[in-house]
């Protein structure tokens, strides 16, 4: 499946002209504030007519303005899962959910089993509650199987944990990494949070000011030097794939499999043989040109310099390849000119397995 | 004895029958209305909006003349309706029922309208989404969603129907068995020496009817709330 968006917009003080393509799986449409997030997500479930838009997903066109197409609302079969849940408070959660079905095309109804939506998302036992009686994090997530049963082409999905605190966040990305892995519907996810795009976004597509700034592959959007601005230098981070090898229950680590060695974490919730993704911060590496001895860190991956980006600030960003995976470091410029950082030069990354919470680790 | 005497009984049922199809009728036309009036987007949404609230502001005589000159044998629309179906509204109790219902559709309209207004649009955006149609979306979600301020719209025209007087005294006149609803019953007892008698038992069955709404309609409102989550 692709969507294919092009979108133009005059709301006056603001302009939004957007134009980007996502493929299968879950594409983040990322931005700060008022970049024009949400004006996309409401273009494409047909909410906003703009002055200029052309929108397909997998070749069905459900706007063109120049062709004179602007398909209704209801007949666009897009699911969207609003920031507040937007639950029907008259009817009861087994309600909300049908509702979509009660207007499905006969031929759709067969494409979503409902057992399996509501036991991937763990609300079985919500079923005869009244959406007042859910907490934030339960209606969310009636939200989104309502959203999934429907039988949509697309999920669209406005920043829906952001209303929510840490813990129901917490609670909440599991399931997302299910829908994620588990169902073939395709997922325009907005959010402005690095961390959540970190753990969920196969492709990720940056805006600002109503423009697209930046869009590619997660873990090459995210590894970037050159994006690092983009993300936030605090919240910039590489996104590599790793095999779980063994838990040691001794002193409670996970052992992790990457391309270029051995990763040490505390300990993972996940069985021996699974994938999982790690964030691994910019700011939480340090290099060193000689292989360290007597340091505390126990992750020490030899890798090779790739780019070097300096800004205005002291700061600097560097990529670096560690076997096949990419990571990203922070330093400054000053660390930088003394290692004598270039591209081709080989280093030491280390990791302190203390640094990469909990919530930096998903499902892979 | 009685309590009512046969022409009572025939005033206090006709009252019933007249403000109760009054109700009836104007009640879908006015949840479209209160429907336009909080959600659409028009030229001339305010001209429509004076039009209906004009009842509540006109004296009812006014309101009552005008029925008569429109809806008259001999008026536009009440030949148009004589002439086309045999329907005649002039001093039949036919006409008393409309000149109830629209003295009291202003009320009905401003009580499901602030119950229309207080539905969060987002919801209905919603119900897009999951692929209802507009139509359909009103059914599903706005109407149960109003329908505390549907039943208060009713409750209120009812009783307003209940006590109309100038417009359909005006319009109708005060034929026993036709037109002599409750009010214009109370008013020529009120007229005839003797009659007071007469008129307080009336009077006592209008409070009587007006309290036993009053409270029915507390009761389904109950109900009602609880079965849409509030």
């Amino acid at each position: 499946m692709t969507l294919d968006v092009e979108i133009a917009h005059d709301f006056g003080a603001f302009r939004l002209d957007v134009r980007f393509s996502a493929p299968a799986g879950v594409t983040a449409l990322f931005g700060r504030s008022g970049a024009g997030k949400t004006s996309v997500v409401n273009a494409i479930a047909g909410l906003l007519r703009a002055d200029r838009a052309r929108i397909a997903v997998d070749g069905t066109v459900l706007t063109d303005t120049a062709a004179r197409v602007d398909l209704p609302v209801h007949r666009r079969r897009i699911g969207y899962v609003f920031q507040d849940a937007r639950l029907f408070p008259h009817l009861t959660v087994r309600q909300n959910l049908a509702f979509g079905r009660w207007f499905a095309p006969r031929s759709m109804r067969g494409a979503v089993a409902p057992d399996h939506v509501v036991e991937l998302l763990g609300i079985g036992a919500l079923l005869a509650r009244r959406p007042r009686d859910l907490s934030g994090g339960e209606r969310q997530r009636v939200a989104i199987g309502r959203a999934l049963i429907a039988a949509p082409r697309l999920l669209l999905m406005d920043e829906p944990l952001a209303s929510l605190d840490e813990a129901r966040k917490d609670e909440i990305i599991p399931y997302l990494e299910r829908l994620r892995d588990e169902t073939a519907v395709p997922i325009l996810y907005v959010s402005h949070a690095v961390a959540e795009i970190a753990r969920l976004a196969t492709t990720v597509v940056v805006l600002g000011g109503g423009r697209v700034l930046a869009a590619g592959p997660a873990g090459d959007m995210m590894s970037d030097p050159g994006h690092m601005r983009l993300f936030g230098v605090r919240e910039a981070g590489a996104v590599l794939t790793a095999r779980v090898v063994a838990h040691d229950m001794g002193d409670g680590l996970t052992e992790l499999a990457i391309s270029a060695g051995r990763l040490f974490l505390p300990r993972l919730d996940a069985a021996p043989g699974a994938l999982v993704r790690i964030r691994i911060g910019a700011h939480d590496v340090i290099l060193t040109r000689e292989p360290p001895r007597a340091v505390s860190s126990l992750n020490i991956l030899p890798a090779v310099v790739t780019t070097v980006s300096e800004g205005e600030g002291p700061g600097a960003a560097v990529g670096l390849l560690a076997g096949e995976d990419k990571l990203l470091a922070r330093l400054t410029r000053r660390s930088v000119r003394a290692l004598a950082l270039a591209p081709g030069v080989p280093v030491y990354a280390m990791v302190k397995a203390t640094s990469v919470a909990p919530r930096d680790v998903g499902a892979g | 004895m009685e309590f009512l005497s046969p022409q009572e009984w025939q005033a206090v049922a006709l009252s019933l029958k007249v403000s109760l199809w009054a109700t009836l009728v104007s009640l879908p036309l006015g949840i479209f209305v209160a429907m336009l009036l909080a959600r659409g987007n028009f030229w001339g949404k305010q001209i429509l909006n004076i039009l209906v609230h004009l009842p509540l502001v006109l004296p009812p005589v006014v309101t009552g003349y005008l029925l008569l000159i429109l809806f008259g044998r001999r008026g536009p629309a009440g030949a148009f309706l004589y002439d086309t179906l045999g329907f005649v509204f002039a001093f039949r109790w036919t006409g008393a029922a409309l000149a109830c219902g629209v003295m009291a559709f202003p009320l009905m309209v401003r009580a499901i309208r602030l119950a229309i207004e207080a539905v969060d649009p987002k919801l209905e955006e919603a119900a897009g989404t999951l692929g209802a149609s507009r139509a359909a979306t009103f059914v599903v979600v706005t109407l149960p969603l109003i329908l505390p301020g549907v039943l208060a719209g009713a409750v209120l025209a009812f009783a307003r129907a209940m006590g109309e007087f100038g417009a359909t005294i005006t319009f109708v006149s005060n034929i026993p068995g036709e037109t002599e609803t409750l009010p214009t019953a109370i008013y020529t007892l009120l007229q005839v020496p003797g009659g007071e008698a007469g008129a307080l038992r009336l009077v006592l069955v209008s409070l009587a009817i007006a309290m036993a709404a009053l409270v029915a309609s507390e009761i389904l409102a109950r109900r009602v709330a609880r079965g849409i989550g509030r």
